[in-house]
């Protein structure tokens, strides 16, 4: 390790949208890795840049708008600004849009911690015709300011030395905002009690003060313990009825007011606006006009939708068919290697039956993966989903859900582990919970080669109904269980939705690609590991005792089959093979048929898999067979997934819950369709 | 009136937020729905909810039930 003379640690805040990815991206290069945040989903994305032997370590933290948190990414963020100690926050404004990023950035200076602002998107404010007079601005607030046009790689040398000089420069941050003396008495009493009891904060005094006075919960609830609390909670009170007295408003509202006071009063000296609002009539306009317009908006998402789906399958397919005969050629090549060195049988069983071909089977699935997130990075960057939550909220949150939960519901039908990864747009956990528990009642492709195997070998005529009718079944029970769990878990929670409509950009293919390509390896990264643990158990279980023919009657997966057999009898087929098959199928769904295939027909058999499939099922235990298929477990990837995304307890609820809705809808339609 | 009553390209001067839940009275301020503010009604989606307005310098969608919280003055259509 190379020693550095000096060594930095910035944190790069902004509102969503200022184009804080995009300055990560110029200043940090390819210096870059993505993480978790310690015990939560959120991504973490850390990089570098080395100037003049002064290392600066860079956070790129989830965009806010204030430093109230309310999802996950926000607390996070919060929390990285105020316990994080970075040693300077470089705050990215857009200031195409200045008031709503002031805001923000004024609550940065407000909580003491050394700051520096870029004025990002200077091009937009050109061709919007504002003038900001960035100089009077950084004066006012006494903090250095640069500013940048989108074109940051030009800048991002001038970026870099400026973020260099002002790490080394010493200077006091002593920002405070007029609260009129009827708060900045208060401030003073709250820090003087502070001070006095022996300050047990790791913020900065005002802030905490401040932040008291705002009635933020959080901070009430920290004082809770203290012991000074009651004549903390004097002032409080105090200063509260002065308020309502003198203002008419609670405290809170106040202290919000004197801000965005302050924030039009800077504006008002320095910023020039040369047309009114309504006269802008600007592209983001013309394009909103047609894509939310009450006739043809709903058309066109809906348009846009199918031509995404297609093309994660159809542009995908060619991809995953060499991936899948590459994994062929490599089993069956690794199995004549380890042949030839005279490894025993169960080694070559385990390496190509087991970890090549588990992997494999998951691994199949990154060309669509990479291409969904291609689309979904592409719709972001653009600005379109945000429309699609603005066109579909009604509907969803009829159904108990959020407008952005649509897009991940809809991606659940191709494969749900991207559909469950693809919950993180969604802000507040409840909804995130229930999207990702709903996933998996929407049937991915890897289901339909058994919807299509039964529906040919039992209802001939009406196989298409009886396809179409499970479809529907999935997205009735996603329906229904949203509702439900709302109502078990999440009674109280409100998520309403406030959500920004940022202006239409043209994609930043770069980056684009990018996103996509990282998400894709993370993706690899974490699937492929549960899911080679997953089938080496299986294989383990198919194989043993030594020397049984593979996943035979005899195996222990045999006998684990025959175990559970019974459990199936009241929906129709208790037989141990449909057993085993299901247990594969929660490997991966595409087991299924295959599985049927080696444990239905006997060796030399010149029967077909859909005559053999008679000697086990009629057309009624056929179909709760589909429907147990269709609702039972979700594979181990999207087990995974929804581990990765939600925690373990929702993995397991998922499951279990999954497991006993399958096999009861599977027992109910067995019994009733008996009774005729 | 209540923002959630204008129609589309109706212009409004905010009045205040009028909710108990300060919670959701902090998000809209966040997002610069404060007291004073001038705005615009610029789409409704298409089955009539959300609301997409236009507020200090930006577009913002928000539910009706959202926008039954805030109370404006027309000063235009």
């Amino acid at each position: 390790m190379k020693n550095f003379k000096e060594e930095y640690n910035i944190a790069l805040a902004g509102n969503p949208n200022a184009g804080k990815t995009s300055t990560f991206n110029a200043i940090t290069g390819e210096h870059q890795h993505v993480g978790n945040w310690p015990g939560v989903t959120v991504e973490k994305k850390e990089g570098f840049f080395i100037l003049n032997d002064v290392k600066v370590n860079v956070v790129d933290i989830p965009g806010i708008y204030s430093l109230t948190a309310y999802s996950l990414d926000e607390i996070v963020a919060r929390d990285y600004i105020l316990k994080g100690n970075p040693d300077m926050i470089v705050d990215i404004v857009d200031a195409s849009n200045l008031k709503r990023n002031l805001y923000l950035l004024i609550q940065l200076l407000e909580t003491g911690k050394k700051t520096m602002a870029v004025f990002n998107m200077m091009d937009i404010v050109k061709k919007k015709n504002l003038e900001i007079d960035t100089k009077a601005i950084s004066k006012s607030l006494r903090i250095p300011i640069i500013t940048l046009d989108i074109d940051k790689n030009k800048k991002s040398a001038f970026l870099k030395e400026n973020i260099v000089e002002m790490c080394k420069k010493e200077y006091e941050n002593n920002f405070k905002i007029d609260y009129k003396p009827v708060v900045n008495d208060a401030i003073d009493e709250i820090i003087e009690i502070l001070e006095e009891k022996g300050f047990e904060f790791s913020e900065a005094k005002r802030w905490v003060a401040i932040k008291i006075l705002e009635n933020s919960e959080e901070y009430l609830k920290r004082l809770e313990k203290l012991e000074y609390r009651k004549e903390i909670f004097e002032i409080i009170e105090k200063t509260e009825k002065r308020i309502e007295k003198e203002y008419g408003m609670d405290t809170e509202s106040f202290i919000v007011e004197r801000r965005y006071g302050f924030i039009t009063g800077l504006l008002h000296e320095t910023f020039r606006e040369k047309h009114s609002i309504k006269d802008r009539i600007d592209f983001s306009d013309k394009v909103d006009a047609v894509v939310t317009n009450k006739y043809v908006g709903i058309p066109i998402f809906l348009v846009i939708m199918w031509l995404m789906f297609q093309s994660i399958f159809t542009l995908g397919q060619p991809l995953v068919d060499i991936i899948d005969k590459f994994f062929e050629l490599f089993s069956s090549g690794t199995a004549s290697l380890l042949v030839a060195i005279h490894s025993p049988a169960w080694l070559v069983s385990l390496v190509t039956d087991g970890i090549i071909n588990g992997a494999g089977s998951v691994a199949v699935f990154l060309p669509n993966i990479l291409i969904l997130y291609f689309f979904m990075a592409l719709l972001e960057d653009t600005g379109y989903m945000s429309r699609v939550a603005f066109i579909m909220d009604k509907f969803m949150h009829f159904l108990g859900l959020h407008g952005k939960s649509f897009i991940p519901m809809i991606l659940g039908f191709g494969c749900n582990v991207p559909a469950i990864t693809a919950t993180r747009t969604l802000e507040s956990r409840k909804d995130r919970i229930l999207t990702i528990v709903t996933i998996p009642f929407m049937s991915c492709s890897a289901r339909l080669p058994i919807y299509v195997l039964f529906a040919g070998a039992f209802f001939k005529k009406d196989a298409g109904m009886v396809v179409f009718s499970l479809y529907i079944l999935g997205i009735l029970l996603a329906v229904l269980s949203a509702r439900v769990l709302k109502n078990m878990f999440f009674k109280n929670e409100i998520a309403p939705l406030i959500m920004e409509m940022p202006p239409y950009h043209m994609p930043q293919w770069g980056g684009i690609f990018l996103h996509a390509w990282r998400k894709g390896l993370l993706y690899l990264q974490k699937i492929a590991t549960v899911v080679v643990i997953g089938v080496i158990g299986i294989w383990f279980l198919s194989s043993m005792p030594f020397g049984v023919k593979y996943a035979s009657a005899e195996s222990w997966l045999g006998k684990i089959g025959d175990f559970l057999a019974p459990v199936f009898s009241s929906a129709g087929f208790g037989y141990w093979q449909i057993a085993v098959a299901l247990i594969f199928g929660i490997l991966a769904k595409e087991l299924v048929v295959g599985t049927l295939g080696t444990v239905l027909i006997a060796a030399g058999s010149s029967i077909t898999l859909s005559q053999a499939l008679h000697n086990y099922f009629t057309p009624l235990s056929a179909y709760a067979f589909l429907v147990l298929t269709l609702v039972y477990v979700p594979c181990v990837a999207t087990v995974a997934a929804i581990k990765n995304e939600a925690g373990w307890k929702w993995a397991l609820f998922s499951t279990i819950y999954s497991l006993l809705l399958g096999w009861g809808l599977a027992t109910l339609i067995y019994q009733i369709g008996s009774l005729f | 009136m209540f923002l959630s009553e204008l129609n589309k390209g109706d212009k409004a001067v905010i009045k205040g937020i009028v909710t108990k839940n300060n919670i959701m009275k902090r998000r809209l301020r966040d997002m610069g729905v404060v007291t004073g503010t001038i705005i615009f009604v610029k789409e409704k989606a298409p089955l009539g909810d959300p609301i997409d307005i236009h507020v200090a310098g930006y577009d913002l969608s928000l539910r009706k039930e959202e926008a039954a919280l805030v109370k404006v003055e027309l000063i235009g259509g």
